[in-house]
Order: structure tokens, then sequence, then C-alpha cells
């Protein structure tokens, strides 16, 4: 069975879904008009049926007709010049705005994980994805000084991430291709081995800094639990990112003199230090090395379009029954998927609230506030509070002008 | 401006030079108001070729081995137009303090305004020639900048309001080291270089190659780029236009002598599409399983290694699917045959089923029947090339996304002879990869192509010709084989990525530029007037 039960969804809807933030977040403080009845929303229903260009008045409206649809997956897309759903009837139906979103997903890491494959996931790999939190999510902030980063759990194997400034929700599709391109440093495709390349003296600073991040995991996911130099025939694949064939020569009867990843990548470490002077080509090589294994690959389609649909926050993931939890990027080496509350285990959670709490005070706390998902929801408005802080300042500024008139 | 009647006969083309001086102040334009002149048809014709020579003298230096706006560049570029006695077309700077001169100067300056104009026009119905043409309008541009002193470019960015200051020294010392890192270039004159600070939406280019430092959503951008801010805001502007240029056209076309002049620049020169193309050649429908045989004869090797990959692998990717679905539909595979072909090679991994639900929507989308229904166009060299791969993925050209060994691999195994690899390996590293394309199709089919391949169905038609034998094979040095299209860049960059899409047709963005004008009663062209803002006399 690989959907969640139609008995289930209802009760998510009914009891568990959280309403009242979900819409202040969409509703963006109402700054401009129509900003959440314009939002394009697309559901999955049961069977695969799949059904885009729905939008709602409101909070009430959304919660009816989620309770309703009880949809399997809810996805997300851009705020259009007019209602998503009378879209037909519109000859200039174009999105205005959305989140500037970032998609990553473990498939990608296939060329680079020993320990699972495909769905799978494990806690060695997940640390692919720790790593790419951390390196976006300081690239965003320092780079392009962006301060309100959502960061969910894709539901099973796999983060995104939605940036929600005004500045980069307004941003066109030019330029949320150039911020997609500037954060998109591996480059090739099967049949290309060396997919990281830099050829000049010095890295550029948001490089040197994510190979900062990355060297400091390193060893510990990639040597170790990756175990990536373990046998011969991964030292071969290994030397195939070097682009010098002396080199290459050299590093191979090298390494193959010592047996464990470990001693083989002291080898490496220790032949290509000083080389890199002499050789522009290699210059940088073990961060280009380090940095096509470990930095974040984005699928950067979605990051490009502004129409593109994403799966929202707090869905229930249709085939591991975990909700799509915020991730808090400062804490996110405490984060295991492994702990996220699955579906069933919170209507079991609610089974319990019902027969212990009656009675007992507590009517100020949503049920969802009682539940495993307590800490996700927190999080997030915490994440809220931020956001909103920045509006209200907005709010100011604007009534201020008012005033001098 | 006067009404002038259509039956006067002496054609009046030119204002008095006081005016026209102080109408074109500057050497450099930006063509954001269109011009107001009554001017005739053959004239008016005659500029606009003038122009598409300069545009197609910039396309053909683009394809030499000059790395783009480098010294030997430019001359070549300025040989080519003496060559055709289009000099004026840079010489538009008055440096020269002469009436004669200045007068031939602003001139020359009204004739680039009409003709960028017209040209519009005649470019803004596809993609690909909008693309073609924003890309050498941009060059042009950029061409001319470079020729100006940086007085001039100072009152240029005052009068277009741009208005960049240099930041503080002491700032600059606050970030040097990062500055100095972010530099492309040698960082040994550090001191002389003044940096810009500007919001780096202003800046993209430069941001997508990590050109330059970023800080707080600041790119901080020295001197020597600033031409590629500007030039960027050149080419977002037409961009723009040219997608409002499109939206009007309908209208704009009902006047038949307009129509003709401009479907004739259109047929002579961008060519086709290769939308949905019947392999006419060989009279016979293309059905799945000539495939196999195709793609060995007459394949280009991105979409022989595609076939191939989907043949063993039972699987493609995203890009994969869109690059090749659109392909075998240029060649002249159906909806239903296509369907049929992906069904059966997929199923072979999963269960019909998850097929119906997950892929048969692309396929349909290809060819216009989902989504947007647009019947999509297949992708051409330039596209493929620069389109991005990742890992896993085995779409984009094989001459620029392969490694230099697994190309030769790839190429001794299709039986190219060691020479041609050798030919073709030295092309690849030189960036020159369509001009590879076309060494390889020689490799393979014993015979000489005139120009680079531009489009893999392009290829495709060719090779069926050479075997169906419509063009006669020719040996190496016998007369060549007739190409359909005119040259594109073989070395290309990446091109501007603000696709001309809905996106930019957003209302209220400044559409100046069409601006209604009446021009008396002169009813029979005023639609024509409104888009380049010229009357024509029929004399
Ligand atoms: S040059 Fe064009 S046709 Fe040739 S392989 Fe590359 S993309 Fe294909
Ligand atoms: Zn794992």
């Amino acid at each position: 069975m690989s959907e969640q039960s139609e008995e289930a969804m209802l009760t998510y809807y009914k009891r568990l879904f959280p309403y009242g933030p979900y819409f202040r977040w969409l509703n963006y403080g109402n700054m401009k008009e129509h900003y959440f009845h314009n939002r394009e929303f697309s559901f999955t229903l049961p069977d695969d049926i799949y059904i885009r260009y729905q939008s709602f008045k409101d909070e009430a409206e959304l919660e009816e007709e989620l309770k309703k649809m009880k949809p399997q997956k809810i996805d997300l897309g851009a705020v259009y010049n007019h209602r998503p759903k009378s879209h037909r009837s519109i000859t200039n139906f174009v999105p205005m705005e959305k989140e500037l979103v970032f998609d990553i997903d473990m498939t990608d890491y296939d060329d680079v994980r020993n320990c699972c494959q495909g769905a799978d996931i494990c806690d060695k790999c997940w640390k692919f994805m720790v790593v790419a939190v951390k390196v976006l999510d300081v690239a965003l902030r320092e780079d392009f000084g962006y301060q309100h980063l959502l960061w969910v759990f894709s539901g099973r194997r796999g983060v995104h991430c939605w940036v929600c400034d005004d500045a980069a929700r307004a941003l066109d599709q030019s330029a949320r291709s150039a911020v997609a391109e500037y954060l998109q440093i591996i480059k090739g495709g099967e049949q290309q081995n060396k997919k990281v390349s830099f050829n000049h003296e010095h890295l550029h600073p948001a490089i040197s800094r994510a190979a900062g991040i990355v060297g400091h995991h390193f060893e510990s996911m990639m040597v170790e639990d990756q175990d990536i130099l373990g046998n011969e025939e991964a030292v071969k694949k290994f030397l195939l990112m070097i682009p010098d064939e002396q080199l290459k020569i050299k590093l191979e009867k090298a390494m193959l003199n010592y047996h464990d990843s470990i001693s083989r990548w002291r080898v490496f470490e220790e032949l290509t230090a000083n080389t890199g002077k002499t050789k522009r080509q290699i210059l940088h090589l073990k961060e280009e090395i380090m940095l096509q294994l470990t930095y974040p690959r984005l699928d950067i389609n979605v990051s490009k379009q502004l129409n593109h649909l994403l799966k929202s926050p707090f869905c229930v993931h249709p085939k591991t029954g975990k909700i799509c939890v915020p991730i808090d990027p400062a804490n996110v080496e405490e984060f295991s998927p492994e702990t996220v509350p699955t579906l069933s285990q919170l209507i079991n959670e609610l089974l319990e609230l019902n027969s212990e709490s009656l009675g007992k005070d507590g009517k100020s706390l949503k049920e969802y506030e009682r539940t495993a998902l307590n800490p996700s929801i927190q999080l997030f408005k915490k994440f809220l509070s931020n956001l909103e802080s920045s509006w209200r300042h907005k709010r100011i500024i604007a009534s201020d002008a008012k005033m001098e008139f | 401006m006067e009404f002038q009647s259509p039956r006067h006969s002496a054609r009046r083309t030119v204002k008095n030079s006081s005016k026209l001086k102080s109408e074109y102040p500057h050497s450099l334009q930006l063509y954001s108001v269109p011009p107001n002149e009554t001017i005739g048809l053959q004239e008016l014709e005659d500029w606009a070729v003038e122009r598409l020579k300069v545009l197609r003298a910039i396309e053909r230096v683009n394809l030499s081995k000059n790395a783009r706006f480098s010294d030997d560049w430019k001359n070549a570029l300025k040989n080519d137009l003496q060559k055709q006695n289009l000099n004026s077309w840079y010489q538009l700077s008055s440096s020269i303090k002469d009436e004669k001169m200045d007068e031939l100067i602003c001139k020359t300056r009204q004739k680039d305004h009409v003709s960028h104009f017209l040209l519009r026009l005649a470019y803004c119905r596809t993609e690909e020639s909008r693309r073609w043409f924003i890309s050498q309008e941009t060059d042009l541009f950029r061409f001319r900048f470079s020729m100006e002193n940086s007085e001039d470019i100072r009152v240029f960015m005052k009068e277009n309001k741009m208005n960049f200051q240099p930041i503080p020294e002491e700032e600059k010392k606050k970030i040097l080291t990062k500055l100095i890192h972010a530099m492309p270039f040698n960082a040994n004159k550090i001191d002389m270089v003044e940096y810009y600070k500007v919001p780096f939406t202003e800046a993209l280019d430069l941001v997508r190659h990590r050109k330059v430092y970023l800080q707080a959503g600041y790119a901080y951008v020295p001197n020597e780029e600033l031409v590629s801010i500007i030039t960027a805001m050149f080419r977002s502007h037409l961009s723009l236009a040219m997608a409002l240029t499109m939206r009007s056209l309908p209208e704009l076309e009902d006047d038949h002598r307009i129509r003709r002049l401009l479907n004739d620049f259109d047929k002579r020169y961008t060519g086709q599409d290769f939308n949905a193309l019947q392999n006419k050649s060989s009279g016979a429908a293309i059905t799945p399983e000539m495939l196999d045989g195709l793609s060995k004869q007459s394949y280009p090797l991105c979409m022989r290694h595609l076939h191939e990959t989907l043949r063993s692998t039972h699987h493609l990717k995203h890009g994969g699917r869109i690059q090749y679905g659109l392909f075998i539909k240029g060649i002249g595979l159906s909806l239903e045959h296509s369907l049929k072909f992906w069904r059966e090679e997929f199923s072979k991994n999963m269960d019909i089923d998850k097929f119906e639900k997950q892929y048969a929507y692309t396929i349909r989308h290809n060819y216009g029947k989902e989504g947007k229904r647009v019947n999509y166009s297949p992708h051409s060299c330039i596209k493929i090339i620069n389109a991005s791969v990742g890992p896993g993925e085995n779409h984009g050209c094989p001459f620029k996304h392969f490694d230099a060994a697994v190309l030769r691999q790839k190429m001794a195994t299709n039986r190219v002879p060691q020479p041609a690899i050798q030919e073709i390996v030295d092309l690849v590293t030189r960036h020159h990869y369509q001009i590879a394309c076309q060494r390889y199709f020689e490799a393979t089919h014993n015979t000489e192509l005139d120009s680079g391949i531009q489009h893999p169905n392009q290829y495709f038609i060719e090779s069926q010709k050479i075997l169906n034998g419509e063009a006669k094979e020719k040996p190496k040095g016998a007369h060549k084989v007739q190409t359909i299209r005119a040259t594109l860049p073989a070395k290309v960059e990446k091109p501007d990525t603000t696709d001309e899409n809905d996106e930019i047709l957003r209302e209220g963005k400044d559409n100046h530029f069409l601006i209604f004008r009446l021009h008396g009663n002169h009813r029979t062209n005023t639609r024509f007037q409104h888009m380049i803002g010229v009357t024509i006399m029929y004399t």
C-alpha cells in the first residue's frame, strides 16, 4: 500500500494540520492584495489524480477544501496576477512572485554514496543533506542577504529550502537562474569524470567558504563512512578525477601500497600538497575533489522557474507517511529523518490524548501542539515571528511616510 | 511631425541637420523610443538590409577562433565591415569636429535607429530568431561601447540614468582580500581598480559566473566589468521589447506590403525551426523499428548517445527525454509511434501503469497535447550545448559534455578514422563544438559540408539526403553540398537566460516604445507607424 488511507488523511486535515500558522505564512502579512488568494495550490488525490490551479480565498476556505478533498499531497506554486482557479477565462495569466526555492534530493548522490542507493537512506548518507543545508544556508544569508529561510524535510530523502524574504519572492526568472547557477558548482553528466574545476589563482570567496565547511566533514563522512578508497576498484574510480596523467600514475602506485581508505587519503594529501604550485590544472585539486563529492547537488530547474511546483511544508509524504517538517538550520546536525513523526504515530497519540487528558487544562493548546508534531510547529512559529517582525518594520516605515504629508 | 502626402514625389527623408543632431546626441543608443520619421519603403528596406549585413558580420566573426571582444576580434570585425563598405556603422562618434562629418554621422545614427526598429519586427516571431537577433545586437552594442572613450561613456551613462558611484577607499580596504580572490584577472593592479557596489540583480551575468564578490545582496563590480552591467541592461531592455513587439505583430501584418517585406526577411535569414518535419526524402513515415538503423546512419552523436543509453538502460532522465523526444518528433515520428516507442523501452524496467502516469505526460507535452499546448520545437545545437547537465544525466552535446577520452572511444566505436578523431578532439579543446560535429559528419559520410552544424535535425536531414542520393555524394574537394541555413556561431557563450517567456510579458512594465503616433490621416500604414514610428511613403 503506497498511499495513506483516506480516513487517516481526514484525521490529519481535521485535527493535525496547522492551519493558523500555515495561513499566516502564505498570507505574508497581507502586505500585497490577494497574495494568498492568487497562490496556486495543486493536489494529488488517490490513484495519482493530479489537479492543478486550485486557489482559496482565506484560511477558512483552505481548511474546508482540504477536509473535503483530503489530498495525498499538496504542492505550492506561484502567486499569479489572477486567481488560479479561474485561469482558463483569463488571457494574460502569468506568475508574479514565488519564494526562491531549492530542492536537494539524495538520488542525485547515487554516484558518490556507497551505503545506499535510490530511495533508501541511512544516517551515513543523511550527512550529505547536513552539509547541503550548512553550505547553502550561509551562502544565501551572507552573499545574498536573505534572512527568512525555511528549511523543510521533504518527507523521505531530501530537503527543500524556501527563501521567503520580500526581495527573494519578487525575483524574476533570469535572476533566479543566476542565483541558482552561482550556487551550482557540480557540472557534468555521466560521461564526464571531473565535475568541478577552478582555474583561477584564488578560489572565489564563496567557494573557499564552502570548501571550509565541506572539509570539516569530509574525512568522517567520505573517507570513513563511505569508504571511498576502500578497495582497488574504488581507488581506480577516484583516480578518474585526476586530470594529470603523470600524477595519476604516481598516486595509483603510492595509494595501493596501503589498504584502507584513511591511509590512502593521507597519501593523496601528501602527494598533492605541493604539486599544485607548478601546475595550474591541479592547483585546487584537493578542494575540487572534496567539493565534487560533497557539495550540495541542486536540481536547479526547480529554482530557476517561477512557476515550478514544490511539495508544501506539513505535507504527509504519501509513501513514508512522514510529515514534511521544518528543519532548524542552526541545529541541522541534530535532525534525523528517523525521528520525524509519521501520520500513524500521530494518530495513535491523538487516541491516547482523548482518554488521558480529558478534563485537564490545556484548552489553549491546539491538539497538534500536544503531539510529537509540536516541536516542529514551534520551530515554524519562530520562523514566522521573525518574518512578521520584518513586515511590522515595513508597516511602520510606510505609516511614517504617510504622516509626513 | 508634419504629415507628408504619400503622393509627394520627392523623397524627403532627412530632417535638417541641427535637429538631427539634437535627436541623436550620442553614438550609443538603447533604442527605447521609436523613431519619428517619414521614409520611403525602398530606403527602409535598404537600411534594414545593411543592418542585417552588420549583424551577420558579427556572427561570422564569432565563428572565428578569436576570443570575443579581444583586439583581434574587433579588428576582424572592422575588416569584414570595411570590405562591405559598412565602416559608417561603427564610426558613429564625432570626435572629428567637421560640419560635413557631423552631418554624415548623425544621418548614420538615424539609420541605425530606424533599421533597428524594423529588424525587431522581422525577428520577433520565434524564440530562435529573437534569441539570434538579441544576441547579435548585444554584441554590436558592446563592440561600439568598447570604442568609446571614458568621457563619452560617462555622458552616455548620465543620459541614461545609470548612476553608479565607486565605493570609498576605506570600504575597499576592508574587503580587499575578498575582492582579490573574486577577481578573474591578475591581482597586481588592484590599487588602480575602482569598485562599484550594485544590487546583485543588476549584475546577473557576473553573479552567474561568480566573477564578482557578493555581500549581503550587493555585487562589488570592478570598473572593467561595468560594461557587462550596461550590456546586460541593453539586453534585458531588448528582450522585453521583442516580447512586446511580438504580441503586437498580428495587427501589423494586416498590411500586405509590410507582411511581404517581413516575410521575405524571415525566409532569407532565419531558416526553419524543424518542428515536426516529415521525413520527405524517404517518402515513408518513420516508425519506431527504424530508429535503431537511423541512429547508426544519420543521427548526430548527441542523439545517438541518447538512443543507445535508452536502449541499454531502458531509462532517460528528464533532460534526455525532452532533448531526444523532440528530436524524434522532428524527424517525423508521430505521437502514437512516439508513445509506443517510449512505452516499450521504459516498461522493461517499470510497470506500464507507472509509465502511463509519470512519463506519458511529457511525451504528449512535447507534441503540444498537454500543459500550455505549445508545439515545442526540437532543440538547436546552441540550446543543447548550453544545457546544464548534471550527475546521472545523458543529454547535452557530446563534443561539449564528454571527457576527451570518452569522446575518442565513442568515435572509434563509431568507426571514425583516427586522423579525423584527432582533428575533432583538437577542435573541441578550442571550444568549436559545432565545427567538430561538422567534421564528424564529414568523416562518417565521406563528404564535405559548407558550414557548421546548427541543429541536430539539420544534421539528420543532410545525412538522409546523402544516403538517399538526393545530394550527390561528393569526394573531398568537389563542389560543396548546399546547406539550408545561415550559420550561427559555433563558439557560443552562455546565452541570455532571460528566456522570452511569459514572465517578461507582465503588464505595466515600460512599454513606451509602443507609443502611438498618428501621422495625419495616413491610414494605410498607421499600424506600422505605431510599431516602428516611421511613416512610409509609397511612391
Ligand atoms: S553539435 Fe549539435 S548536432 Fe552535433 S552533437 Fe552537438 S548538439 Fe548534437
Ligand atoms: Zn545510506
